[in-house]
Formats: structure tokens, C-alpha cells, sequence
């Protein structure tokens, strides 16, 4: 019963004949048919994301789809990649899983993409894992540090981007061990991958049971006042927060109302110091004074990436504010772009993730990425950032994570080659 | 016996209606079918017995949490068994996911349907408001349903036979449809029957109904408990097609456009349900691609807002020009067909 309100069973009988009859001759309209590659032409190449640029997360991340449609703006303008230019496709899915299937339909279906490049946020993109498998997309440096990108096996045209989450736990915990080696550590976690992933990295570098106390907020939270009170009370001394960068804030904040100043160590994908300035307002910024993080991008203001990418900035962002999500964007494209030039003069989506897994992608990072055929992710390296006198920069620890634990080793950045323009064979 | 030569004649049209849309359209229309669904018996129970529920988004929800549970449950119990070889790998999950939905939209439905037959207006539409506003909570701290990111459902694949004539989006469709098909037809056979007039009577006057022998209570308590099975299939459809339930999906904006399409498409009338479900499918969709042509900046700050003002002039419009909602622009012998026999209302 799809339209009850039709006159008599004689005429919906005849309607439906109808009906049946030119639906029959059209049919064809939805039949799977083999076309040649999506989204690429001679002199283009059609790639899309899902990016949260209204809702709860805009705040904290809507800049990065802007840094990298800026990267690749700076590409197109130099002549692409064989000759294609990036076509860059941003669809807004609000940091809700239900925006995302639908706007990432549209992409596949509607916009034809060649690949879903940096879709960002843990819950928005495991609710569309299963479609982009199905249908055979490239879904290319997923921005979030989730393990569940990590599964050759069941989803083999998924990477992730970040360094996973376990990765950044562990070395979190492990650098409030060597700083403070009679350190209580807390965790402050969402209640998803992320903070899971986190909890289990901390786990991983003190020892099961060793965690003080673990708190757990959802992004739907207004306030983190009950999560922050408890930790206060167990008297944690360094909190590692599996937070984003709005509950960063928020948490940061909130210890600060309540008098208490403990050591905060925070994942990548929650200490971007100008972002949070941003949220906090300059007054009560000092807080974030000795804020450790981690990262894997060369996210620092001595790094020749960093003044490559300040350029591109000025030059096709519109000069908006250099923040730690410009270098994560700006990476997001030179990653693609890398990827695109080793999968050949003419792409297939076969060949871009052949291309990802065979190893030879070097990226930008502060260590080479190490994707493969069985390994989905590739910063398993990360390096410690803290806060001095309001300006967040690396410091010389590098930690580099197995499932033993978190290990001390020596950072080896990439160098900047050609411009940043990824070099085509 | 007409009523359901009328179900299946219709279901064969929408079927047929799915060879002339392509994927895209395809997805559209199988939410727009979930929506119906769960709109069907929300304008019911509004209009047949004056209850207003601003929360019928948790009662899809419960049916979505309900389908994913069992619809996985069972996938998981027959995989690596003979049962798993052909047709039974996803049918069974599938019928045992549409059973859970019922189920657990049916139990949610009931302890609501109980509390409505006590309150009045404005208390149960506040009791189900806070529902939604709660729901985002309870996703996070109730175990089994995963917090934002939400429980993931089975995949339902084309079947062999059909593989080489459908794409997935298609079949999904079909899906929904005949879900709806199923889930309707006896909403249509309540409205028109014995149910229906008592409903009427309650919404009426309850003194009056109660000298004549009806139970205002239990007609109140069951009106809400068939609307809330409506919505659970509702949600159950949108399960099948995105195969995930997450809170976000049925958050307070979308319970309230779940009232917007009751309301312009006319209280009390199925048909009006499925233009509203139309409507409110497709109008954020026409507004993104609106606003995708507007420049960057301003594009963004009208995203998500201008469609929520758009409803609200829709709404205020229809309610000023065809205050029975767009199921009265139908031309009246069809609306007659669908409404109670004219013995009921000798003067009117």
C-alpha cells in the first residue's frame, strides 16, 4: 500500500498494467553495468569525502577539507598528476553516521568518484565501510586512527591515515612513564574506538590494571564536569585524553575551573594548540601551557613542509589560520597525490591500492609510511609535541609502537622533494 | 478480499515504479518507504485518536536496534551451516530481523501506549519529547546499543537470480517496499474498521464513548502500540537499507519532521503519510543541492538550518491554504474510497 487514495481497484488495476508495462520497457535503469573507470577522464580525476563542516565537530575540524582542496588546488595549478587535474568533491555529513551514508551515496552514485580520499570521524565512516566495499571504492586514508581500517582481509580497499590509536596510547603513556616515573595516570576517553583505542595503547605501555581511572563522555555530552571531578578525586597526576578537540578544551577547561592543573597528554586527533586556543579564548589559553601530544606529521614550524604548506596557505586558503589541521590536510592530499602518480598514467582502482600497498609510498611524515598488503595502516611512529610559551613544537623523543609496547627511536622525517609535487614515473 | 487485491496491485506498481529510477533514486526511495512506514501510524494515532507523539524516532529507533540484534544474532548462528547455503544466508536473518524490530518497538510501544492512556495532550507529547532528547544518552550508557556509533546490521545481498538485473540499491527498495506493503494494508484494514470507529469515538468524546461501551483506556493503549509497530518496521526498512542504527539517524529534528509529514500531508490520511514521507525525504536533499551553487561560505552557515525554516513555512502554508493537509488535494471520490463507509457519517 504505497499511495492508498486511488479511486477504484478497476482503474489502480489499470494503472498498475500500465505502470508494469513501461517499467518493463525501461527497465535497464538500475542494472548494474560495467562502465570504465569512475571518475577518471583524460584531464580529470573525481574524488570525494565526507567532512564535518557543520554540528558538533565543525569547530575542531571543518579546516581541514579546506587545506586539502588548497593542496590540491597548488597541484592542479602546477599541471596535475599525468596531466589530471584533482577534482576535489567536500560533502558535509555533520559528524552524523546517518548524513554520512546518505551523502556518501551521492558521491558514489550521484558524483561518481574514483575514490573516497581522508572521510573523516570513526562513527560517521565505519557506518559506511560495508557500502564502499560492496561496490569496490577506494576508500583511501580514512581520517581517524580506528583499528577497524586495519582489516586487509574483510575490507581490502581501506587504509587509515592517522597513526592508530593504540599507537598514540602507548606513547602517550609511556612518555608520562619516563617523565614522572611515579606518574597515577587517568584516561578521559569517547565512548567509541577512539577512546577504546586509547585506553588500550595506555594499557599497552603501563600494564594491564595500571590506569587509575577510566572516564568515558559522548560527543552528545554538553559537559565533562562528572568524568573530570572523578579523575580529580582518584588524584591522577597525568591524564591521557582519547578526546577531540572540542572535549579537549572542554576538559582542560573544566580541571582549570576546579583549580586543579595535572600533566595532559592528548592524542593527535585532540591537541591542536591554535584550535584549541580557539575554543578556550586567549585569557584562559596559558592552561594549555605543557600540553604533551603526539603527531606524525611535520607539524612544526622548523619543518621545510611546514613552510611549503604555510605558502600553499596564503597563496590558495584565502591566508586562513595555519593550524596543526592545515598540515593534516595538506598531508591528506599530498598522500592522494603521491598515490595517484604511482598508480600510473591511467588509474584504475585496482592500481591506486596497488599502488598503496606496495610499499613505495614514502608520505610526509615524520617517519616513512609503512602500508602494505597486510599492514592497512601506516604511522606506527610518533613523536612527542608539547606546549612552551604558547607555541606547540616537537621535542626529540620518538616512540615507536609493536605489540610490545611503546620503544624510543630516532625521528627520520622526509625530506621535501620537487615542490611537494609527488614525482609520476 | 479488495482491500488486498488493492495492497498487492499497488506493491506490483511500486516494484515496477523501482526499473525507472536509478541507484540513487533508488536508496531515496527506500527511506522515503521506511519513513512512510513509521508516518502511516504516527498520522494514524494523531489523527484517528488525537494522541500527539513527538518521539515516534525512538519507536524507529527501537525497531532499527531491534532488527540489527536479532538480524545479526541469527546470521551469526546459521553461518557455516547448511541452513546458510543459498537463500536461507540472508532470508533468515532478514525475517528474524523484521520479527525483533516488531518485538522490541511492539514492548517500548506498549509501556508508552499505557502511560498515554493516562496522560492528556500536551503531557504525552512532553513524555515522548524527553524520549528523543534522552535517547542520545541512553544509546551511551544501555550496553548492547554502542553509543553514537551505533549497532552495524547484515547486509542483505541481491539474490543470485537477480544479480544480473538489479543493483543492491533496487533490491533494498523492494525490500521496503514489501515491508511496507506488509505493515500498512492492516493499518488501512484498522482505520477502516470497528478499531477505527472507536478510535474515533475516544478521540471524540471519551464520556460519550465510555456510555457506549468503549474502553477509552485500551483504545488509546492500542492505537499507540499499532503506530508504534508501524514505526518500528519504519525503522526496521532504514536498517535493512543503510544497515546501521546509530542515534544520530533519530535525533529531535527528525521525530519532529516525522509530525511535519504527518501534519502536510493530512492527519488521519495514509495517502497523505506517503507524500509526506516523499516530502520530507527529499527536501533536505533539493535544499543541499541548493545550496551547493550558493558560494562556499554561505552555502555552509544555510546548510542544515534553511531546510529546518523551510518546513516550518511548508507547515504553516498547507496549514493556511488546505488545512487538511495535501491529501485533500486528491479529488474527493478517491479520498471517499480510503474513509470510513458514509453510513458512519450520515451528515456529512
Amino acid at each position: 500500500m504505497r499511495t492508498a487514495p486511488l479511486s477504484s481497484p478497476r482503474s489502480v488495476g489499470t494503472a498498475a498494467v500500465l505502470g508494469l508495462t513501461t517499467a518493463t520497457a525501461l527497465s535497464g535503469c538500475s542494472t548494474p553495468a560495467a562502465a570504465e573507470v569512475p571518475g577518471v577522464t583524460e584531464d580529470t580525476v573525481v574524488i570525494g569525502t565526507h567532512q564535518p563542516l557543520t554540528g558538533p565537530a565543525a569547530a575542531g575540524f571543518a579546516s581541514i577539507s579546506a587545506a586539502t582542496a588548497a593542496y590540491f588546488d597548488y597541484v592542479n595549478a602546477e599541471g596535475g598528476i599525468n596531466g589530471r587535474q584533482i577534482e576535489y568533491v567536500v560533502k558535509d555529513d555533520g559528524y552524523n553516521p546517518a548524513n554520512t551514508q546518505t551523502v556518501v551515496r551521492e558521491l558514489v552514485q550521484e558524483d561518481q568518484v574514483f575514490a573516497v580520499v581522508g572521510g573523516l570521524g570513526t562513527p560517521t565512516h565505519s557506518s559506511v565501510l560495508d557500502y564502499l566495499d560492496q561496490n569496490g571504492v577506494p576508500d583511501l586514508f580514512v581520517a581517524s586512527g580506528s583499528l577497524t581500517w586495519d582489516q586487509p582481509e574483510e575490507y581490502p580497499y581501506t587504509f587509515g591515515f592517522n597513526a592508530d590509536y593504540v599507537t598514540e596510547g602507548a606513547a602517550l603513556a609511556q612518555y608520562a612513564l619516563d617523565t614522572e616515573p611515579d606518574a597515577v595516570v587517568c584516561v578521559l576517553g569517547q565512548d567509541d574506538d577512539f577512546g577504546e583505542g586509547i585506553l588500550a595503547g595506555v594499557e599497552l605501555g603501563l600494564g594491564e590494571g595500571e590506569v587509575a581511572t577510566h572516564q568515558v563522555y559522548s560527543t552528545a555530552d554538553q559537559d565533562v564536569t562528572a568524568q573530570i571531578g572523578a579523575m580529580k578525586e582518584a588524584g591522577c597526576t597525568h591524564n591521557v585524553l582519547g578526546t577531540i578537540n572540542g572535549f579537549t578544551a572542554l576538559a582542560v577547561g573544566t580541571a582549570a575551573q576546579m583549580d586543579w592543573f595535572p600533566r595532559w597528554h592528548v592524542s593527535s586527533s585532540g591537541a591542536d594548540h591554535p584550535t584549541l586556543v580557539e575554543y578556550l579564548g586567549d585569557d584562559v589559553a596559558p592552561v594549555l601551557e605543557g600540553l604533551v601530544s603526539v603527531n606524525y606529521l611535520p607539524n612544526s614550524p622548523s619543518s621545510e613542509w611546514y613552510e611549503l604548506f604555510s605558502a600553499i596557505n596564503d597563496e590558495y586558503n584565502d591566508g586562513a589560520p595555519y593550524t596543526g589541521n592545515t598540515t593534516y590536510g595538506m598531508s591528506v592530499g599530498y598522500q592522494f597525490a603521491e598515490a595517484l602518480a604511482a598508480a600510473g598514467p591511467d588509474p584504475t582502482r585496482e592500481s591506486l591500492v596497488a599502488a598503496v600497498e606496495s610499499g613505495d609510498l614514502k608520505g610526509n611524515g615524520i617517519a616513512p609510511l609503512t602500508y602494505s598488503a597486510d599492514d592497512h595502516f601506516a604511522h606506527r611512529t610518533v613523536r612527542i609535541a608539547v606546549v612552551t610559551d604558547g607555541v606547540q613544537d616537537f621535542t626529540d623523543d620518538a616512540y615507536e609502537v609493536t605489540e610490545a609496547g611503546a620503544v624510543p627511536v630516532e625521528p627520520a622525517q622526509v625530506p621535501l622533494e620537487n615542490e611537494g609535487i609527488p614525482l609520476t614515473e | 478480499m479488495r482491500l488486498l487485491t488493492r495492497a498487492a496491485l499497488l506493491t506490483l506498481l511500486a516494484l515496477g515504479a523501482t526499473f525507472l529510477l536509478d541507484p540513487y533514486r533508488n536508496y531515496q526511495l527506500a527511506t522515503a518507504t521506511g519513513t512512510f512506514v513509521a508516518v502511516a501510524g504516527l498520522t494514524l494515532l494523531v489523527g484517528l485518536t488525537g494522541q500527539l507523539s513527538l518521539g515516534h524516532a525512538v519507536l524507529m529507533a527501537a525497531g532499527g536496534y531491534g532488527y540489527a540484534w536479532a538480524a545479526t544474532w541469527v546470521a551469526t548462528a546459521v553461518e557455516g551451516t547448511t541452513l546458510a547455503d543459498g537463500a536461507g544466508g540472508w532470508l533468515l536473518p532478514l525475517l528474524a530481523g523484521v520479527a525483533g524490530a516488531v518485538v522490541v518497538a511492539g514492548l517500548l510501544g506498549l509501556l508508552l501506549g499505557l502511560a498515554a492512556a493516562r496522560l492528556r495532550g500536551p503531557y504525552l507529547a512532553g513524555l515522548t519529547l524527553a524520549l528523543v532528547i534522552a535517547l542520545p544518552a541512553a544509546a551511551s550508557t544501555i550496553p548492547g546499543l554502542n553509543g553514537e556509533q551505533g549497532v552495524r546490521a547484515p547486509f542483505v545481498p541481491v539474490p543470485d537470480p537477480l544479480a544480473l538485473l538489479i543493483a543492491t540499491e533496487q533490491w533494498h527498495a523492494w525490500l521496503a517496499i514489501l515491508v511496507a506493503a506488509c505493515a500498512v494494508t492492516p493499518l488501512v484494514a484498522v482505520r477502516a474498521g470497528r478499531a477505527g470507529l472507536r478510535m474515533r469515538a475516544v478521540h471524540d468524546d471519551e464520556t460519550a464513548a465510555r456510555l457506549a461501551g468503549v474502553d477509552p483506556g485500551r483504545v488509546k493503549a492500542g492505537a499507540f502500540v499499532l503506530s508504534a509497530l508501524a514505526a518500528g518496521l519504519g525503522g526496521a526498512v532504514l536498517a535493512i537499507v543503510t544497515q546501521q542504527v546509530s542515534p544520530g539517524a533519530y535525533g529531535l529534528g527528525f521525530s519532529l519532521l516525522l509530525v511535519v509529514a504527518a501534519v502536510v500531508g493530512g492527519l488521519g490520511s495514509l495517502g497523505g503519510a506517503a507524500i509526506g514521507a516523499v516530502l520530507v525525504t527529499l527536501l533536505p536533499w533539493v535544499v543541499d543541492q541548493a545550496t551547493a551553487a550558493l558560494p562556499a561560505d554561505l552555502g555552509h552557515r544555510l546548510q542544515g538550518n534553511l531546510e529546518i525554516a523551510l518546513f516550518g513555512v511548508v507547515v504553516i502554508v498547507v496549514t493556511l491554504l488546505r488545512p487538511g493537509g495535501l491529501a485533500r488535494l486528491l479529488p474527493a471520490k478517491a479520498r471517499s474510497a480510503t474513509s470510513l463507509p458514509a453510513k458512519f457519517f450520515p451528515t456529512q
